[in-house]
Formats: C-alpha cells, structure tokens, sequence
C-alpha cells in the first residue's frame, strides 16, 4: 500500500508532453486527405443580404466548394439545449437564410485544398447587405425583465425600498464592466470527417457529449454517431462550453466536399462567435445602521445579449447570501443587441455581481468609517438566508483571518492616500468571494491489469486546471497504486460521460466517479483474489478487472446550501502623476473544502489572481457603438496581463476544512472563485491608494489622472 | 491572403531593380524584411501586394560606434541593438526604447528599417470590415475621427486621419537627430529621421518621403547624442508587450541641477515621431524643479487636439515629459 496521494502535490502528469509539444491539440490531429476551410463573416450587425457574388473566389485556386444560404444543405436543427446553451431563445442557424443579426456571423464558407487558398477565396467573395437599423450601443438600449416568470428575475426579502430610506448610513451607485474576451492561447479548432452518416469531430471543448448531441440534432443523425475526440484544450475559460457555429461550419463543408475537413479560427474571429463575459451595468444601494449592521441591500443589473436568445448568468445570486440582511432586493435584465450571444466566462455572474457588491461594500466601510473586514464580519449570517438553509461549511471567517494575517491587515492606516513609497501611493483592499459548490453526475470505468497498472477512463476535459493529473491522483490514492502505474485518459465520447468541463464541478463530479470506480474494481480483484495486496490480487488473477461507476447528487442541495468562500486582499502602488496602477500583493484565503493537489490548486488561484488584475486594470472589448464592431479584435490591443504584471507575492492559503455534504471527495471546487473577489480587491485598493472611487472597469491610468 | 510573389534578390541592386515601394497600400510591389508587421497585414487582407521583395541578407546588419557616432544596419534586430554595449553606455535611450517595445520575440525578429517603417496600429487600417479608412482606401473617409480613439494621435492629426505612428524606437532615435541613409535607383542620399515621415494632412495614404524603390539602409546617430543624460519613459495600460498610450524620450545635458540642453520626443501621441523643439527651447537654463519643468511641458501641448477618447493625453504627455526629465535628471 503507497501512502496517501490526495492532497500531495503531485506534478502534472501531462507537463513533458505540452511543454515538448507532444500534446495533440485540435488543429494538430493528422488527417489524411484534409481539406481546409475560411469563413466569410458579414460586416454589418443587423440586415439582409442583398447579393453574394462568387464567381472569383469560385475560380480561385485550390477551391473546391463554395458554400452560402443560396446552395448550403437545409440542415435538421433539431431541438437541442445543452447545460450551457441560452435557457430562452434559439440558437444561431447557419447559411440557412440571409438574414444578419450581429457582426462576423458566417455567411459563407470556403473549402480549399490548402488553407491559404481557403483564406483567398473567402477574402474575394463580394458580399452586399440591405442594412436594418442596428442596436449596438449598449448605453442607448433599454433593458428588459428575461422571459419567465418575472418572480424569477426580480426576487425581493425583505422590504428593501423602506428599510434603505431609513437607514442612517446610506450607498447608491453604479458599476460598470465592459465586454471581456476570453482569450484563450489556443484558437478554436474542428476537423471534421464523415463516413456515410459517422462523423468525427477533433475539436477543442470543455465538453465532449455536449458537441456530439448538438451536432447530432444539427444535421439530424444519432449522437451516438458522432466521436468527438478533445484530448487537450489550450485554455477556454468557458468559451469552449457550448458547441459554437463554427463546429457545424467545418461537418458542414466535409459533408459537401466528402473529405474531410479542418477549420481554425483567426484570433479576430475569435471575438466574433465563441462568445464572451457580457456588458454589465449594475447599480446597488446598501443601507446599514450606525453599527454596520446591513439593513437594506437593492441590487439590480442588466448585461448584453443578442436578440437571438437571452443569455442570463447569475449576476446577482451571490447578494441573496453573501452578507446577513434583512431586507433584499435584486432585479436582473436583459438588453438584447445585435451581437452574437455571450457565454459563461471564468466566474461567470459570481466574478461581474460580486465586483459591484464588494466595491459598494466598500463605500459603506467609508461611509461608517469602519474596517472593511469589520464590516464584513458584522454581518456575517448564521445561515443561507435566501434559501433559509444551513450553509453545508462556510469558512469565511477564517479566509477573513488567515488572509489579514498573512497580509498584514492590521497595519493599515484606514485614510486614503495614508500610505505611501515614495512618489507612489500605496493601497490597500479586500473583498469577499464565493461560488457555488457544483456537482453533477458523471461515470468512470476503471480497468485493472494483470501486470499492476491501472486504465482509467472518462470523458472529462482539461482546459488547464489539471484534470489529467487530479484524476491520476485520485484513482491511484483509490487503488493503493503509485501514480506511474496508472493511466487515465479523458476527452472522448467513447469513454463514460462526464459533466460539462465548468463550474469548478469536474474534481467533484469526476473526481468521485473516478473514486468510486476505482474502489469497485480493487474491491472486486481483492476479494476474486483473496488478497490484501492490489498488485499480488492483479499478478495472482492475471486477468483484466473492469468496473465502472456513476455518480450523482443526491437531496443534499434541498438540505444545505453549497459553497466555497474566500477572502481576497490586495495592495496596489498607483503613480499619481501617471495614472499607472501595479499590483504589488494578493493574498487570497480559500474555503474550499479538500484540496486534492495542492501544487495545482495554487496555480488554479494565482491563475485567477492574474485573470483579475486583468479585469481591474486592463480588460476591454472595446465595441465600436455605431456599428457593433470590436475595435481591438487582437491581443496586441485588448490587453491581457502579462509577466510584469504578476505580482512579485502571489499567497494562497487554503483554509482547513472538511465538508461532508457537498460530495463523496468532499471538495468544492477552484477554478472560479480564484477569480471572484480580485477585481473587487483592487478597486478597493486603488480607492485606498488616491481616494478615487472608480466605478467603471477597467481601472486605466486615464482614469486616474 | 492575396498570393504573391516572394523575391529573393540576392544583392541591393538587383532589389532595387524590383521597385517596391514601402507604406503604400496601392503598391504592388512591397519590401519584407522581419516581417513581423508585413505577415499580419498580409493575414489580415490590408495588404494586398502581388510582390514581395525580401531583404533578408542583402543589407547591412552591423553595429559600429565610432568618432561620427553610431550607425546601425538596417538589417540589425532590435534585440541586437538593444543588448549592445556600445548602444548600452552610449545611447541607452536607444536601448531602453527597444527593451521597451515588443516581445522578445518580436525583438529577434524585427529589424531597424523595418521598426521604421511599421505600419500604424489604428484598429480601423487594420480592420477590413470598416470600409473608411483614408490610410488604406484614400478618400474613404476617416471612422476614427468619431470612433473608438483612445490609441489615436493627439498631435499632427488632420481631418483625414489620427493615427498614431507605434515606434518607440523611432522617438528615441529622432530626439537623437538620427538621420536615416537611404538607396534608391538614383543613387544614396540621406534623411533626417524628422523628415522621413509625413504629416498625414489630405494624403494620409503617403506615409514617408521614400522614393519608388528607395530601401533604408542605415540609421546613423551623431556623436554629440552619445553620453548624454537620458530616459525612454513608456505609459500603458500593462506593464510590457503593449504599444505607448503615451511615451517621452528624453536627452539633456545638465550643469549641476540646470537643464544646459534637452532633446524631447513624444510617442504614442503623434502622426509621426514628435520632437518638440518649443519645450526643449524651454527647459534650456531651467533647474531641474517641478513647476519650472512643468510649465516647459505644458508647451508640449500647442496645438495638440484630442477626439474624445484620447484626450486624456494631453495631460498625460506633458506629465510624461516631466517624469522623463526628473529621471533623466537623477541618473548619475
């Protein structure tokens, strides 16, 4: 028996293969035969088109189809909503009509031998538009309730209206976030190969089975004949959740060609159908008695969508618990554009509500001249109080400790614009964060060799955080076997369905389907064998043991409210004279139940650390308002942070704690709340630094001046 | 990607012969050297030339320092430039510019003549989908005007266009009164650095003095720029690999704490790189004060005109200058 490996920092199993280049990405699978296709994209963000003129690019060299609206197949379009799809709404159909509803939608797509003819080609179809009058100035829409029972988008504890009037210590502003791209490193990528009605998809994705059914219900043939193979993702951050467009463009163009097919996206088309985080615009009045208690919380937001469907993400659920209070209001809408639709992006709701909540949170600390984490402590509730559940653990008075004493808290001077080195203005900020403890069923098949090594297989997906080597982790600690003798392998609709690859939920819901399979087959080949010992079990039956186990909550999300909290907090040097802010320090404290690698797990949360100064300080689709185009559709002008911009001191403490509810491996997952609560931290920080309150993201030195 | 034709003369004559004509985007015939900015305007359809000249191994790639001063090779990187010990200790202005340009990457890659000549990053010249762009399509207007224009230029600007020239390396080399050597079928003449690119005005299209043909071959610095006290300050949103919002090269001799002299350059603000010789002519005899350099600063801002976005570098620039000057100023 080896010792125990969960909570070992084991190093990525799957290290020498990416940084030898020996992980197979997408675009990298070798596919004999292989056409190359480029897609047409219109330049106008809502009309018609009026004529397509193909008749150059159809005799361009290498061409071998040339599809649009007028020739393309009429394609099934089943109905089909995957987890991360728009509750409401249909999604985007393509070169199945003419008509436009946001810039860079596909109009048509060109398949050529080499992928410089495709480009070519593309580049001389001539396209004409009927232009209709366009909504794509977010400031200049009206926001709208979503479709549902309004109860669902305006939820109300409480009498906030009255309580606010009365109380003694008042805040009422506004937040502003812009449009953010994900900007994953890896493009977007499909090879697509058809045998008579089986395809074959290489694709990057966080979810395997959600490509095979929603390109099943595409062109109406059985999921179970579609293989969508996804071994290795370069980073998504969500925008590899839903099966975009452009999956169906390259089974499209292999479907009309007869060959296969491979389409990658262009880093600018990379902003125009992979999604994003949407616009926000929130507003949120707290009132608090003279001892900081909160007595009225009103917190509304709207953020983008397109008019094809109505992209909600949970803006505002974390105001419902975060902070003990009496008397709640939020309301959440919808301003639908002419844009593609958004998607989930890295804390989606949690990381955009929780900006604007901790900043006003902030001012309140302010406007009571009271420690922010005072404050925070003042009100921290017993129990969920929207839910009126207990909460299953909570540990953010100990994120609140463990992190102010790392940090050094109590050495701040609470004026702003106290501290200093020399010219520069020193700040110092916290926030709180939280998300959701997500699980959701998933199967593992664990198969047990007669020479001592262990397969074991699911159809997870790894977009960065570890995947590949958490779940080794784990099925070796189950097995009893040192991590080199067992092999798990991921990312293929051939092996057994995982969750989709988001809401921090994979360590819970794979991680203990893996577990549970793995105890099943040692179980099976110790008692088949009459042995202790796995590898004398294995060498003594000299057979394969197989056992596959699925997993699934039960009732405990009606019993207990899930999730992980932490605190974050951050010291900025701002140039007063420049305007240029610099992160000098986070610490960020985490509550997130067992921590399986805690290698890993830190560079999950320095990641997200990093994603958040990005927020605060430079991220920034910058829409053009008069005609929906991203004016900075390139990572040389939409900047995201880089080396220099990582903090020298980047501390991650996990708190102990030990969580028996929330999941058999009892952990709550990382990936999002190591975002949440950082953008908030340094706006807070930045205030403490100059005394200016900015409210619109991102933190820029123009801001500053 | 227009196909072309990629030409490999394997001497300058034979290259002249070719005619390229570099910065225009009617020219059918262009040079490529580093290629790091030519590929992504190839890639992204702004240009569209049926030739291309390459340069590789036909101009010069040193790095001399002698009794003229320095004279760097087209063909030299800017990683080469910026890790000499000459350029180091000489003209470390020259130095920090490049260090703060790019990538290392880009930096192995791209050559003098070519940072020169790069085109400008106004998302609107390199976005195909906006059709008015006056640089790419003359007389099609300017979407920049009432656009997204926080990069845009503040100073030389027309009606016709606000874009920004992106080189840093080319702020610090005209606050050193490089000149640049060119070769065309005519024969070899030289170019102030100051005068090699036009102001936009009507013809925006028209980016340098460049003769059909004519190559950058050389840059050269006079002597009198070596030693001098300097700081290349650079301003943007992130820390590195990002083009200036607002940068300041910055050369003065002192005397004690009196400016004797000072060279000021502005990036990130101007149509072309920026000399300001009315704040240079102002902090000549001035003492190395806040409020004296300050007010010297404030000229810089003669006849600068923002579009709204990019107003705040009006004052960002003169407080550039300043901070330049006082770190200029303290270096031993």
């Amino acid at each position: 028996m080896t010792a125990a490996l969960i909570g070992k920092s084991v190093s990525r199993v799957d290290g020498r293969l990416k940084v030898t280049g020996a992980a197979t990405y997408a675009a990298e699978f070798e596919v004999p035969n292989l056409a190359h296709a480029a897609v047409v994209r219109s330049i106008v963000a809502n009309g018609r088109l009026a004529s397509i003129d193909t008749a150059e690019a159809e005799r361009a060299p290498g061409v071998i189809a040339l599809v649009t609206h007028r020739n393309a197949p009429k394609l099934a379009y089943q109905p089909h909503k995957g987890l991360p799809d728009a509750a409401v709404g249909e999604r985007l159909h393509v070169l199945q009509d003419d008509r436009v509803t946001h810039q860079g939608q596909p109009i048509a797509l060109v398949v050529a031998e080499t992928l410089e003819q495709a480009v070519y080609a593309a580049e001389v179809v001539r396209v004409t538009y009927r232009n209709e009058a366009a909504a794509t100035d977010v400031a200049a829409v009206d926001p709208v309730l979503p479709t549902g029972k309004p109860a669902e988008w305006e939820i109300r504890r409480g009498e906030a209206d009255s309580a606010f009037e009365q109380a003694e210590f008042r805040v009422d502003q506004t937040y502003v976030i812009p449009r953010e791209n994900h900007n994953p490193i890896e493009m977007f990528a499909t090879i697509a190969s058809w045998e008579g009605d089986s395809l074959t998809l290489w694709d990057k994705t966080q979810w395997v089975h959600n490509v095979a059914e929603e390109i099943a219900a595409v062109f109406g043939i059985a999921a179970e004949n579609v293989r969508v193979i996804s071994p290795f993702v370069g980073g998504a951050f969500g925008s590899g959740l839903r099966c975009w467009p452009h999956v169906t463009l390259a089974a499209l163009g292999a479907r009309v060609d007869g060959r296969p097919v491979k389409l990658v996206l262009s880093r600018r088309e990379m902003y125009y159908g992979v999604g994003y985080r949407p616009h926000t615009v929130q507003r949120v009045a707290l009132g608090a008695s003279r001892d900081g208690q909160l007595q009225a919380i009103r917190h509304e937001g709207h953020q983008e969508t397109s008019t094809y469907e109505e992209f909600t993400e949970a803006l505002l659920s974390a105001t419902r618990f975060l902070h003990a209070c009496p008397n709640v209001h939020t309301r959440h809408r919808i301003a639908p554009m002419h844009v593609h639709t958004p998607t989930y992006m890295r804390a989606p709701g949690e990381a955009s509500g929780i900006y604007a909540l901790e900043s006003a949170m902030d001012e309140l600390a302010v406007a009571l001249s009271m420690d922010p984490v005072d404050l925070r402590l003042r009100n921290e509730p017993d129990r969920d109080e929207f839910k009126d559940l207990p909460f299953s653990s909570r540990s953010t008075k100990e994120c609140y400790r463990a992190a102010a004493e790392r940090f050094g808290w109590s050495q701040r001077t609470a004026e702003p614009r106290s501290m200093r080195d020399g010219r520069l203005l020193i700040g110092w900020g916290m926030a709180s964060a939280t998300y959701p403890m997500n699980y959701a069923p998933a199967s593992a098949l664990a198969r047990l060799l007669p020479d001592g090594t262990a397969e074991v297989m699911s159809a997870a997906s790894d977009m960065g955080p570890g995947t590949w080597t958490s779940m080794t982790q784990v099925a070796a600690d189950t097995l009893g076997l040192p991590v080199e003798r067992v092999k798990f392998t991921l990312g293929d609709t051939r092996l057994p369905r995982a969750p989709v690859h988001g809401g921090s939920m994979t360590m819970a819901s794979v991680g203990s389907a893996v577990q549970a399979a793995c105890r099943k087959a040692r179980e099976d080949a110790l008692a088949r064998a009459g042995s202790n010992d796995l590898e004398e079990a294995m060498e003594r039956l000299g057979q394969v043991i197989e056992a596959t186990a699925d997993v699934a909550p039960g009732d405990e999300t009606k019993r207990f409210s899930m999730h992980a909290f932490g605190a974050v907090f951050v010291e900025v040097a701002v140039d007063p004279d420049l305007g240029e802010t610099r992160v000098r320090r986070i610490v960020g404290a985490y509550g997130a139940g067992r921590v399986v690698n805690p290698k890993i797990a830190r560079s999950q949360c320095i990641g997200g650390m990093i994603g958040g100064i990005g927020m605060a300080l430079m991220e920034h689709s910058v829409v053009d308002p008069r005609n929906g185009r991203v004016t900075n559709a390139n990572l040389a002008e939409y900047a995201v942070p880089v080396h220099a911009d990582a903090p020298p001191v980047m501390d991650v403490i996990f708190v102990d704690e030990h969580d028996p509810h929330v999941n058999p491996l009892g952990v709550k997952g990382l990936g999002e709340i190591a975002l949440v609560g950082v953008a908030p931290a340094i706006a807070n920080a930045i205030f403490h630094a100059t005394g200016k309150r900015v409210r619109e993201l991102p933190i820029t030195p123009d801001k500053l001046l | 990607m227009h196909p072309f034709v990629l030409e490999r003369p394997c001497d300058l004559s034979a290259v002249l012969a070719l005619g390229a004509q570099a910065g225009r985007n009617d020219a059918p015939v262009e040079y490529i050297a580093g290629g790091t900015d030519m590929v992504q305007l190839l890639q992204e359809h702004v240009r569209r030339p049926d030739r291309l000249v390459s340069l590789a191994g036909v101009l010069d790639d040193g790095i001399e320092i002698g009794p003229q001063g320095l004279r760097l090779g087209a063909a030299a990187t800017m990683a080469e430039v910026a890790a000499h010990q000459g350029v180091v200790e000489q003209f470390p202005l020259i130095s920090q510019a490049l260090l703060n340009s790019a990538s290392p990457q880009v930096r192995n890659q791209a050559t003098m003549g070519g940072n020169l000549l790069q085109r400008t990053r106004c998302p609107y010249f390199r976005d195909v989908g906006y059709q008015a762009c006056n640089k790419r399509a003359p007389g099609s207007g300017c979407a920049a005007l009432d656009g997204e224009n926080r990069w845009h230029a503040v100073l030389g600007t027309s009606d016709d266009c606000i874009a920004v020239h992106p080189s840093d390396l080319a702020v610090a080399l005209v606050a050193l009164d490089a000149t640049v050597e060119l070769r065309g079928t005519g024969g070899d003449r030289s170019v102030p650095l100051s005068e090699l690119h036009r102001l936009p005005r009507d013809t925006p299209h028209l980016e340098t003095v460049l003769e059909p043909g004519e190559v950058i071959t050389a840059i050269t610095v006079p002597a009198n720029a070596a030693g001098l006290r300097s700081h290349y300050l650079k301003l943007r949103d992130r820390a590195s690999f990002e083009f200036a919002a607002v940068s300041a090269a910055v050369a003065i001799e002192t005397d004690g704490a009196r400016i004797r002299q000072a060279r000021v350059a502005l990036g990130g603000v101007g149509t072309k790189p920026w000399r300001l010789p009315n704040v240079e002519q102002a902090l000549a005899d001035k003492n190395l004060e806040p409020g004296e350099l300050r007010s010297a600063a404030a000229l810089a801002a003669e006849g600068a005109q923002g579009r709204g976005h990019n107003d705040f570098k009006i004052e960002l620039m003169q407080r550039a200058i300043v901070r330049a000057v006082e770190i200029a100023g303290a270096r031993a």
